[in-house]
């Protein structure tokens, strides 16, 4: 099981995390076409290799957190942020 | 035969230097009805070799007899029964007095097996024979099922077993090192001396490897050198199973304590030291599974280990230096040796002969010579697996025959035999070389671990990357590349695949080695390739006239040793949340039922009669789960206008609104109500299966897209005890107790809000709402008092009629009155207007979550329709989810929530229908489940009772205040006889002297303090994050989380800690609220030197001194319930509180009194320190 390096509580297993995956940019809503908007719900990189993701510590610090994960290796690279 | 007959130990030598029989102790089992005596420490397969039986089993697919081969964990022919449990391995366990021991898959007896017939037609048993035959005609394939079961290789799983106990552990090492032998040891013992913590896991019952055949007293020495070391933990009997991401390793503990079979423990490794040594590979030739054709390491382990002489003449075929060793142990254990044949010098044996067991030998040279042992050593296999699962991708070595570690990252090292070729003490130094250097990494490892953690108080430097000592490699061995002889013989006999089988596969155009795998199913026995692997890859490299190299290898996955599936179930932790009235509906007849978490009250006997109650006096359910989330700061209502579809910048103190909550797609996510409770601070309610979720939600669009807005979000679900008093008289009944509100329809009309004094409780929320279609009150009442209030209003109410109402009649009642319920009435699709929302939509805000999607759907008037029907004939009840249709049979919808109503006598419906058959008046065609069709109407209003809402109020004035009991508040854990109060707490009194003891300490004051992270509250409380601060007020103050504090003071005092420290937040420019979460949590103490191994049985975190010390704060996992952990020693003894929400404090106690059983846990009364 990977381990994530949370920016707050530190190590810990992944399975104390939820993956929320990229998040991309919310369209304005006054201005938003379908299609702009079908992107940012649906649509994703789903990039081979480093990507940079969304993640929530909800049985930890309840901390939402950006962390740049290898998902060729399923591995934790960097979480970003160092709050202390 | 008789008893003394079998008793005699025939094939036993004298005593042997390094055997680990203990030969004073004898131990009676029997073998297929018939009684054996071995010694303490054989195995079954030892115990009977020396009684001179040579056939353990039949084979799978011919049947034909099976000896010894490996003589260890991995010898396909020694499987067999003991007891009612099958697969038994009969060369690994260990003979136990009284032990009924019998061959599998033999009948009528393993000496006359009937289906040994398979053998007259085996060369018609081809690879891909079953897939071939027996598939046409189709009508007889039950048959063929039903004939072929009996054909298959198996025990006999018993049908009504004895109960027995699993369960899991998580551990934590520096170094796991895979493998006892020589460099195993070697590498744990360098790996201490540099501090590191060492788990070392050798799979058979003695550390030693093959120094236990080879240099017993060497052995010896380094076992006791070992097991002297304070910070090795040894496990024997213990498989290293897997290697998962980042060092997550199952180790798979063999009856780890009495009556427990296996147990699984998940560890976490800085570094993974394989020395999983060489299993030897048997050689391929006509013949090779007689009875008395084995290895040499399976004859040197009989002699040595044992005792047992394997045979009486013997032939040797030896190619390494090793197999030459044999030959001495042979005849030291009195074994004739007719031949030795030296492979090195060309000579090979072509095929053994033999009627059911060896009889004679045939060489290259054409001599047959009479033997009734033959011993093979022609090479090694080694065991890759953990390296391959860490990503490791071996080499062939033609030089070497064998595969080699091609190489991994920094963290999991290869050692000894498995890596390379050198002499016992070149092997102990590359284990030591190896051991150091997994040590440095794993050191430094931990180093960032506590660096990473705000537990351990102190400066984040970097931590410095260790300098990794170098290893010296092992040489490449030399050893002559020997697989198969001129004659096809077994290579996986586990699954009866010979070498002409795979050839065969092979010609048929399946030339890849993981085809012949798949059409053969070689390797995929109970042996999973251990001993066959590479002889499988060297046939079909013959036979496709590619190199080993080229053809590569199969993948290997976990689990590498076979694990019980009571072992991989463990212990099962399923948080169960009950509500403070539990304890009431358990003891009033109430039918339990389970929703998500909760278990609620379906009904107590008669639903119909309950909803009567509601409809013509009043009636009471407990709805606790009802998700409550408190909102504190100047920017409430501009994230209520952001999550809801309807307006909320106007809604007044006192005043109460419904919204519903969408995502961004649309759909209806969750709807409630909210209160505006005062200046900047609202109460918020989800649905009961959406407080988790909604509470994730809002902290999402806090913290990720408003960080700059003034919020504080705390769930509050499981501190308020939450009851509905619905029906006419429940104004009545309420102004019995209620003190300080006036309840006059004019003075606290529909949805509005109030606080007061409910049957003398503080601090209790009342609103006048109505999901049943009455007038009716929900009442948040602080937690502990929950029951008392319950009681009260029985008691108070029974002139009036009063009685509980179940889930079941609430939604009866609710569907009555034409409410949805979010999840049954709507769907992951259900998009809001497709749910009859529209009234609640506002499109003309700015924004708010989902607009744009519920913008394009009031444009396209998309999707379905969600309206009320009732079936023509009163009396059908279509069962939900039954199709509508349109005329042309196609399905147009569904029902979503049908009910018989007691209140109209008939049937009614929830539909989502398509909008053509939306319109009021259309007759829709429902198929039921049985097809039959019947007409339905859809109707006008969504309510079928009361459309005009007249029930909501009633002309019923509030009465005096009744006389009541004195409040009692309980906490969240049942308790025992002996009982104190403290303060109007009702606590344990339960004394204890236990060396680890459990007591509930919620009775505490408990308070809350949100504001910025590293901000000013967090200097003025004087305690970070991870830490906890001892005030001289005498609280304590816990840095639970990113600014958050939670406060501990002695029973009572929440009201003056309360206002201490709203004086302290408030002198502070920065959002800062706080709130009493008192009745809000459950506050456990546990004690104890053995505490962190209890803990360690029901959570992954690493509760070391280095990485937890005293005074750390922190939240994780435990059993499933998000737990903050407080470590908070008494006297120099280690003690944690434990706190959870409230709901689920009796399952986290319950839980942690039975991971706690096996250190005599001890419940003990609560205490004030």
């Amino acid at each position: 099981m990977m381990q994530i390096n949370c920016p707050w509580c530190g190590l810990r297993n992944a399975t104390e995390f939820r993956q929320h995956g990229e998040e991309p940019p919310r369209p304005d809503v006054s201005t938003t076409t379908m299609e702009q908007w079908h992107d940012y719900l649906y649509f994703r990189d789903n990039h081979w290799g480093v990507a940079k993701e969304m993640w929530f510590h909800s049985a930890g610090c309840r901390q939402y957190f950006t962390l740049h994960r290898d998902t060729v290796a399923n591995k934790a690279i960097r979480s970003e942020g160092d709050p202390r | 035969m008789t008893r003394s007959e079998h008793n005699k130990q025939s094939q036993r030598t004298p005593t042997q230097h390094n055997e680990v029989i203990n030969r004073s102790k004898h131990v009676t089992f029997t073998w297929n009805g018939k009684t054996y005596t071995g010694y303490e420490g054989d195995t079954i397969v030892s115990a009977l070799a020396a009684a001179g039986e040579r056939v353990f089993s039949r084979s799978m697919k011919l049947h034909s007899p099976r000896g010894v081969l490996t003589g260890s964990l991995h010898d396909p022919g020694t499987i067999v029964q003991v007891n009612d449990e099958p697969n038994v391995r009969g060369a690994h366990r260990l003979i136990e007095e009284g032990m009924n021991v019998s061959s599998q898959n033999t009948w009528p007896s393993l000496k006359y097996d009937i289906r040994a017939i398979n053998q007259l037609g085996s060369r018609f048993l081809g690879p891909g024979f079953y897939y071939k035959t027996f598939i046409k005609p189709d009508f007889l394939r039950p048959m063929y099922q039903k004939v072929l079961r009996g054909f298959v290789h198996g025990g006999v799983v018993a049908e009504n077993p004895p109960k027995e106990i699993y369960e899991k552990r998580y551990a934590h090492a520096d170094v796991l090192v895979a493998g006892g032998g020589p460099a195993g040891m070697a590498a744990a013992l360098a790996a201490a001396e540099m501090g590191a913590s060492v788990m070392l896991v050798e799979e058979e019952h003695q550390l030693g490897g093959h120094l236990r055949w080879s240099d017993g007293s060497l052995a010896r020495q380094l076992r006791s050198q070992v097991k002297s070391t304070a910070n090795i933990r040894v496990f024997t009997d213990a498989t290293v199973a897997a290697r998962y991401d980042d060092n997550w390793i199952t180790v798979v503990q063999r009856t780890p304590k009495p009556g427990m079979h296996e147990r699984i423990i998940k560890t976490r490794a800085r570094s993974l030291v394989v020395a999983a040594g060489l299993i030897e590979r048997p050689y391929v030739f006509q013949g090779n599974d007689l009875p008395g054709v084995m290895l040499s390491t399976a004859a040197r382990r009989l002699i040595n280990l044992y005792s047992v002489r394997p045979g009486d003449r013997a032939v040797v075929l030896t190619a390494n230096p090793e197999g030459d060793a044999t030959v001495d142990d042979l005849r030291r254990a009195g074994v004739d040796i007719a031949a030795v044949v030296d492979a090195r010098s060309g000579d090979t044996v072509v095929r053994a002969h033999g009627k059911g067991k060896l009889q004679s030998v045939e060489l290259s040279s054409g001599q047959r010579i009479t033997a009734d042992l033959l011993i093979t050593a022609i090479g090694w296999t080694a065991p890759t697996y953990l390296l391959n699962m860490a990503g490791d991708k071996p080499y062939y070595e033609p030089g070497a025959a064998r595969f080699l570690p091609g190489g991994t990252d920094e963290g999991v090292y290869a050692a000894g035999g498995i890596a390379g070729d050198g002499s016992v003490q070149q092997l102990r130094q590359h284990g030591a070389d190896v051991g150091a250097r997994a040590a440095a990494y794993a050191l430094t490892q931990r180093g960032k671990l506590i660096a990473s953690t705000p537990t351990v108080p102190g400066q984040l430097d970097a931590v410095a990357e260790a300098e990794l000592p170098d290893i010296t490699p092992l040489e490449i061995p030399d050893h002559p590349e020997i697989y198969r002889s001129t004659t096809h013989g077994y290579v996986d006999f586990s699954e009866d695949i010979t070498s002409s089988d795979l050839q065969s596969a092979v010609n048929e155009g399946y030339d890849s080695a993981e085809l012949v795998k798949r059409f053969t199913t070689v390797t995929m026995g109970p042996l999973q390739g251990k001993i066959e692997m590479v002889n499988f890859i060297a046939v079909v490299a013959e036979a496709t006239g590619k190199t080993i190299a080229e053809t590569g290898t199969t993948t290997w996955r976990p689990m590498y040793a076979p694990v019980t599936l009571g072992a991989l179930a463990g212990r099962i932790y399923d948080p169960v949340r009950y509500s403070p009235i539990q304890s009431w509906h358990d003891a009033h007849g109430a039918v339990p039922m389970v929703a998500g978490q909760w278990i609620r009250p379906e009904h107590y006997g008669d639903s119909q009669a309950e909803v009567r109650r509601v409809r013509e006096k009043v009636g009471i359910i407990d709805v606790t789960p009802l998700g409550k989330i408190d909102l504190r700061g100047p920017d409430v209502p501009k994230l209520l206008n952001l999550l809801y579809t309807n307006k909320w910048s106007k809604l007044d103190i006192g005043k109460v609104r419904y919204g519903v909550m969408v995502s961004e797609d649309g759909v209806v996510m969750d709807d409630g109500v909210t209160a505006h409770l005062g200046e900047d601070h609202y109460l918020l309610t989800t649905t009961s299966g959406g407080a988790g979720s909604v509470w994730d939600w809002i902290e999402e669009w806090l913290q990720v897209h408003h960080p700059d807005w003034q919020v504080n979000a705390t769930p509050v679900t499981t501190a308020y005890t939450s009851i509905n008093i619905a029906g006419p008289k429940s104004r009545t009944l309420l102004s019995r107790l209620v003190e300080d509100v006036d309840l006059s329809s004019e003075a606290f009309p529909f949805m509005r809000v109030r606080t007061g004094k409910v049957a003398g409780v503080d601090d209790c929320i009342l609103w006048r709402i109505g999901f049943t279609g009455e007038l009716s009150y929900e009442i948040h009442v602080p937690a502990a008092y929950g029951l008392h209030v319950w009681e009260t209003l029985l008691e108070a109410g029974k002139d009036l009629g009063v009685g509980p109402f179940g889930i079941e009649a609430q939604r009866v009642l609710r569907l009555e009155s034409g409410h949805i319920i979010v999840g049954q009435d709507t769907d992951g699709l259900t998009q809001a207007y497709s749910a009859g929302l529209g009234w609640a939509i506002k499109l003309d805000k700015d924004d708010f979550i989902g607009k744009p999607e519920l913008v394009w759907q009031q444009q396209r008037q998309s999707g379905p329709r969600l309206v009320a029907v009732q079936p023509v004939d009163p009396n059908v009840v279509p069962t939900e989810a039954t199709q509508i249709l349109y005329a042309d049979g196609t399905i147009a919808g569904r029902i979503t929530s049908s009910r018989y109503s007691p209140t109209l006598n008939r049937s009614i419906c929830l539909a989502q229908v398509d909008l053509s058959l939306s319109e009021p008046g259309t007759i829709l065609t429902i198929r039921q489940v049985d097809g039959t069709l019947v007409q339905a109407k859809v109707m006008s209003e969504m309510a079928a009772v009361d459309p005009e809402g007249a029930r909501l109020d009633n002309d019923t004035v509030p009465e005096q205040l009744t006389t009541f009991a004195e409040p009692i508040a309980r906490g969240p854990v049942g308790l025992g006889a002996a009982t104190t109060m403290i303060d109007d707490w009702e606590v344990s009194a339960q004394p204890s002297s236990g060396a680890l003891t459990l007591q509930d300490q919620s009775a505490l004051a408990k308070l809350e303090v949100r504001s910025k992270a590293n901000g000013a509250v967090g200097k003025q409380l004087e305690t970070n994050f991870g830490r906890v601060h001892q005030r001289e007020q005498g609280s304590l103050v816990v840095g639970s989380g990113p600014g958050q504090w939670h406060i501990f003071a002695d029973v009572g005092t929440q009201a003056s800690v309360l206002a201490e420290l709203q004086e302290l937040t408030e002198a502070s420019e920065e959002l800062a609220t706080v709130v009493d979460l008192t009745h809000g949590r459950a506050l456990f103490r546990l004690s104890g030197t053995e505490t962190p191994e209890l803990l360690s049985k029901i959570c992954a975190l690493e509760f070391a001194d280095d990485v937890i010390p005293d005074g750390s704060a922190l939240r994780s996992s435990v059993a499933g319930v998000v737990t903050d952990i407080v470590r908070n020693d008494i006297n120099g003894v280690r003690s944690y509180l434990v706190h959870c929400e409230r709901s689920a404090g009796q399952y986290l106690w319950n839980t942690l009194l039975d991971a706690g059983a096996e250190y005599r846990i001890e419940e003990a009364g609560f205490s004030a320190a």
